[in-house]
């Protein structure tokens, strides 16, 4: 995956609660085999009117925020569905950073295997931040500090997991990964578990 | 004397490989379920790269989430998700994968076969490319969904890279009264913590009510864990886990079937053990259940009211009760047994197993749906579901009613195959999501249990199944 460290990008307000995955892709753009052009499907209910054409109200239409790298959403983001194709859309689309007050578990881990980076921020802060992209100003997310800065000057503090931190800090590929560093600790799990429960080694 | 530990505990500890920093470990997976739509591209890039997938016979592969349920002998018409299939099918083949083909009596949705199989025991970690994998739980065993990335990462290295959770545990007291089901317990639950209620937890579901469930009810519990948030459920197992195993295809054999019990009984959390959170609920007090909105926690009991938003103190849960009657188009203070259905799905991986059926059967049994329905279909979980309740004569039951006996798959639990609930219609359906436009743009959701999906085809509108009989018997 692509290494994470800075961003600067004036951020897309979208505070609602429980935004699930069924909302970000619906079902209909899931059949591909593809992890391409997702992007078109993104928020697809919302986005688009009854005849398939653009809705200017939304704000995912607004040309604002066309270039905008980073989504602020509001309690449970990502919730519903595993499907990783929300993290594929938002990538396609342009978002590798998420703000919002909790994330759904599946969700933030798909969307980490996909370098975006999800913060969680209290609700007060999610709402500044929002203001910030409604008034026209840009964020500026710094991983390796964990800090988002406003324009005026405040900085606002996040926490990571260490492990995610430094997989995006430096875009590590966990698969290559763990064959790297655990393969032997793997066998050996194996041929432990062979002897405990051989009827799970059935071929 | 080590500390208590939870079930979770346990079974976490028993599939360590190595412990990372900060709370995370890399965790053995013992059993991978594999379905068409969340693993092309994870075969992709492994093949890309030249790896190998490491252990085939811990996976097994179906095709469930967007297969036609009738005129399979045709074939797929839908050409991109006949891709998916042909693609998943060369890729088991390829990866010398277990399978069981669309025409296979042991196809239908992936949770559904592997606890048939006995793919799914005890103390196993099992995932699948689909949230409700938390099903499984239902065994003892550490059963969570995953990404399409992880998908891959188990194939390629049979483990994954997890952060511990916290523990809950749910205890269910008491009775479950006549007509109240496993389905309203669920509901009850997430009406009561919420749809993130469980985030970052794995939810141990206990007590006498819980204990009292049947397997199949005990999946349509833990089925529902992931819609409170929770991306494991769990239920110690015991006499009746080890009944419901006994004899399948994957369970062990004799020989080592006094092995597995021995092992098998030692799953249970500690007298002394620590939960982060505790919830408890009186079975008593649960009435069959209702959604009302667009997220499974807006849900009430089938004799209450469509809420009033404005009685609503939280401003974000306010505005999101005011979205969700829009879509639904409900009054507030309308009573919910009033909501006339145009649609009935009974189906999906929380209600498609045989009792489900059964259940649903004895309501419609010499009754019809109502001529306001216009449609009201029967999808089983698998192929077996299927002959079995075709053996018992149900099929029968459900074609004399009206409603649509189909072939097995996920349909219109999210419609990605041709079964969809059109536009601004309303279904009563068994399945785990009201989201907006989950079961077709537009469609509109009441999740319930498989018999009131049956009352509410027959009086074509929300009803309560306790004294159902009474008002519309024969």
């Amino acid at each position: 995956m692509n290494a994470f460290r800075r961003l600067q990008s004036i951020p897309t307000p979208f505070c609602h609660d429980n935004i699930d995955t069924d909302a970000i892709i619906p079902a209909a753009y899931l059949k591909t085999v593809s992890r391409e052009g997702l992007g078109e499907g993104l928020f697809a209910n919302l986005r688009y009117r009854d005849d398939k054409t653009p809705d200017p109200q939304c704000v995912f239409n607004e040309p604002r925020f066309e270039s905008s790298r980073i989504l602020i959403s509001g309690d449970n983001f990502g919730c519903g569905s595993s499907r990783e194709h929300a993290a594929w859309a938002l990538v396609d689309r342009g978002y590798i950073c998420v703000i919002a007050e909790s994330f759904a578990d599946i969700f933030a881990s798909n969307a980490f295997k996909n370098g975006i980076l999800t913060i969680a921020l209290p609700k007060d802060q999610v709402t500044r931040l929002a203001a910030e992209g409604e008034a026209g100003r840009s964020l500026v997310v710094d991983l390796q500090e964990m800090t988002v800065g406003l324009e005026d000057g405040t900085v606002f503090t996040f926490d990571l997991d260490d492990f995610r931190r430094t997989c995006l800090l430096n875009g590590l590929d966990e698969v290559g990964l763990t064959i790297k560093h655990h393969a032997k600790a793997i066998s050996a799990f194996e041929e432990r578990q062979k002897l405990e429960q051989p009827w799970l080694y059935r071929q | 004397m080590p500390s208590p530990r939870t079930l979770y505990d346990k079974i976490w500890h028993n599939h360590l490989v190595s412990d990372a920093e900060s709370g995370s470990g890399l965790i053995y997976i013992d059993r991978h379920l594999v379905h068409e739509v969340t693993s092309p591209q994870a075969f992709e890039k492994l093949a890309n790269q030249g790896i190998p997938v490491r252990r085939p016979e811990a996976a097994l592969a179906v095709a469930d989430h967007n297969i036609p349920t009738v005129g399979r002998a045709e074939g797929i018409t839908d050409e991109l998700a006949r891709l998916q299939v042909d693609m998943l099918r060369r890729n088991v083949m390829r990866t010398n994968i277990p399978y069981y083909d669309v025409d296979d009596v042991r196809q239908g949705i992936v949770h559904v076969i592997g606890p048939e199989q006995g793919f799914t025991q005890p103390g196993l970690t099992i995932v699948c490319g689909d949230s409700h994998t938390s099903t499984h739980g239902a065994f003892g065993a550490l059963a969570f969904g995953i990404g399409t990335s992880e998908v891959e990462h188990v194939l390629a290295t049979q483990t994954l890279t997890l952060k511990k959770a916290k523990n809950m545990r749910v205890t269910v007291s008491g009775t479950l009264p006549l007509g109240v089901t496993a389905k309203d317990m669920a509901l009850a639950i997430i009406g009561e913590i919420g749809t993130n209620g469980g985030t970052g937890h794995v939810i141990e579901f206990a007590g006498e009510a819980v204990e009292a469930l049947s397997m199949e009810a005990r999946m349509t519990l833990c089925n529902m864990a992931i819609e409170a948030g929770a991306r494991s459920g769990l239920i110690a197992p015991d006499e009746t886990t080890f009944r419901y195993l006994q004899g399948r295809p994957f369970s062990p054999k004799a020989g080592q079937w006094e092995q597995a019990i021995t092992l098998w009984s030692q799953l249970s959390s500690d007298p002394e053990a620590k939960f982060d959170r505790e919830v408890h609920l009186e079975a008593s007090q649960i009435a069959p259940q209702v959604t009302w909105g667009t997220n499974p926690e807006q849900v009430l009991a089938i004799t209450g009211h469509v809420p009033d938003p404005a009685t609503i103190a939280d401003k974000g849960k306010r505005e999101a009760a005011e979205r969700a009657l829009a879509y639904m188009d409900l009054t507030p203070g309308m009573p919910l047994s009033e909501i006339a259905v145009s649609h009935v799905f009974i189906g999906s991986c929380t209600n498609s197993r045989i009792e489900d059926l059964r259940a649903a059967a004895d309501v419609l049994r010499g009754r019809k749906v109502a001529d306001s329905v216009t449609q009201a279909m029967v999808v089983p979980g698998s192929g077996l579901v299927k002959m079995m309740a075709e053996d018992e004569g149900l099929d029968r039951v459900f074609l004399d009613a009206g409603f649509e006996w189909r072939d097995p798959g996920c349909s219109m639990c999210l419609a990605m195959n041709p079964d969809k609930v059109p536009p601004g219609a309303r279904c009563a359906s068994t399945s785990n999501r009201n989201f907006v436009g989950r079961q077709g743009p537009g469609s509109r959701t009441h999740l319930l249990s498989p018999a009131m999906a049956a009352a509410a085809a027959v009086t074509g509108h929300l009803t309560d199944i306790r004294g159902f009989s009474a008002v519309e018997g024969e």
